[in-house]
């Protein structure tokens, strides 16, 4: 290992799995699958080599994954998992539970497509397939922000006014197999910044209790109410931990929205994750000839900052929305929700959803350009898969 | 702390102590509800044994004469605050003094 405190060229998933040694997790619990499958085995070297006073549990599923974190937690342990795709399906009961219980773990997912058609390559349909059910979810554009954003997850999840589940995705490959520069946390700061974790209730032999009991449903909608308003209230936790992390380490990772030259943009793009680099380089190149356009980009995409998007995008004249995913026989899935915010805001703005890069599938600048492009001149699409090729289609199909 | 935890407040994340579901009220659910005919019950217990909820007991007390025995056996009760209604009771009563009756609401 380097020196702390200055640029490594590290590995995405290696960067990420050696900030999260730092945050001190007690127990790990994690499964190999690709693209996450670095972090977990690095983080199993780290504990083997005995860098990091943790309890690696090897586990037969995702599902054992996250029991063992859920557990681990209850019990008042610091814990930690990754993932991505089938794995964060198979997980997907366990973090009901856990969101439900309040218990502040923290995951990765490396994003990747959900099968079938089986693909291994990144598009955020596995995150948002589970976006209803309590886990806070940041979105890193690079592999610097996913180190940083393990370092607020871990704080945020376990402050009081929030303990819920906190996930970091980062995009598969993209981010989890590039090398890139990145600054590793300081251990120190590390160790001063997170504390030490105490549970607000935890499972003890001596003070036996039980975890997410059974309610009638008299008392059902209250409990479930709990979750909603804490990862509502999250938000402003998340704003707090984020600029406390930038007075600490110098960096402006965490937050709720980056606003990207958008103040005075008459075109207004909004997407998350590593396609922000791509669409910040065409703003830049366009700005450059006198075109007013910008990129608002989701950094907590749960609990979903409404009330920061819809000022960030109140002066645009059309938006596009540049999504991985998508909910079939409706349409966007960050889409939908923009315009919800906007509706009750009373904005009419024209709002374009755009799917791209499912399953992997490059979108380079002319793609991002031709987007622009096309919204510029007028056009509005609800939801559009974007060069959709439709050579390649059975006859079967229209 | 954790003294202070029942389900009749919630606590974050629902947490409650040992016999906290002494709270929910399972008898909401039952359409059906045992009678407990009080003639040809020989005591034998096993409506106590195979009752999902445990909330079959003997009511202290109350006794019925049982011709065939020639003797007193204590009569069994049920608590509605729990019973489901299942009718394991009465299916499982060897003597067939357990008839199960339609609750009107």
């Amino acid at each position: 290992m380097a020196p702390q405190g200055r640029q490594e060229i590290l590995e995405g998933a290696m960067a990420v799995a050696h900030a999260v040694a730092r945050c001190r997790p007690e127990v790990i619990a994690a499964y190999p699958i690709t693209p996450q499958t670095h972090i977990s085995e690095e983080l199993s070297t780290i504990v083997a080599d005995g860098e990091l006073q943790a309890e690696f549990v090897k586990v037969e599923s995702e599902f054992g994954a996250a029991s063992v974190c859920l557990g681990a937690s209850a019990a008042g342990a610091r814990a930690y998992t990754a993932t991505s795709s089938q794995g964060l399906m198979l997980m997907a009961e366990v973090l009901w539970n856990i969101a439900g219980m309040r218990l502040p773990v923290v995951l990765a997912c490396a994003n990747r497509s959900v099968s079938a058609p089986l693909s291994i390559w990144c598009d955020h349909q596995d995150a948002d397939s589970i976006r209803d059910c309590g886990v806070i979810q940041l979105h890193a554009e690079d592999a610097q922000e996913a180190v940083d954003q393990h370092v607020i997850a871990f704080k945020a999840a376990e402050d009081r006014r929030v303990l819920l589940p906190v996930m970091v995705n980062l995009d598969g490959f993209l981010l989890t197999h590039v090398f890139e520069p990145v600054e590793l946390p300081d251990q120190a700061l590390c160790d001063a910044f997170l504390g030490k974790y105490e549970a607000l209730y935890k499972l003890d032999p001596g003070d036996p209790m039980s975890f997410g009991c059974f309610t009638e449903p008299d008392k059902c909608m209250e409990g479930r109410w709990m979750i909603h308003d804490a990862c509502l209230r999250s938000a402003a936790v998340i704003e707090e931990v984020s600029a406390a992390f930038a007075r600490t380490f110098g960096r402006n990772s965490g937050g709720l929205l980056e606003e990207y030259k958008s103040a005075d943009a008459d075109t207004v793009l909004v997407a998350k994750g590593s396609i922000c680099g791509t669409i910040k380089d065409v703003v830049d190149e366009l700005r450059d000839k006198g075109r007013r356009v910008g990129l608002v980009r989701i950094k907590t995409f749960r609990p979903f900052p409404r009330d920061r998007i819809v000022a960030a995008v109140r002066g645009a004249k059309r938006i596009a929305v540049v999504e991985k995913g998508g909910s079939f026989g409706s349409g966007g899935v960050v889409t939908p929700e923009l315009k919800d915010a906007l509706y009750d805001a009373g904005l009419r703005i024209p709002v374009s959803g755009f799917c791209v890069q499912l399953g992997g599938r490059e979108v380079a600048p002319d793609g991002i350009q031709e987007i622009i492009d096309r919204v510029e001149k007028g056009e509005q699409v609800h939801y559009e898969y974007f060069r959709l090729k439709k050579a390649i289609l059975p006859d079967l199909v229209p | 702390m954790s003294a202070k935890l029942s389900m009749d407040k919630l606590s974050i994340g629902c947490v409650c102590l040992p016999g906290g579901s002494i709270g929910n009220h399972t008898g909401a659910w039952r359409s059906m509800m045992p009678v407990f005919k009080h003639a040809a019950c020989i005591g034998c217990r096993a409506c106590e044994l195979v009752c999902p909820e445990g909330c079959v007991f003997e009511n202290p007390g109350k006794k019925h004469l049982v011709e065939k025995l020639k003797r007193e056996i204590a009569d069994r009760d049920f608590d509605p605050d729990y019973c489901k209604g299942c009718g394991m009771c009465a299916e499982e009563c060897p003597v067939d003094d357990i008839d199960m009756g339609l609750e009107e609401k």
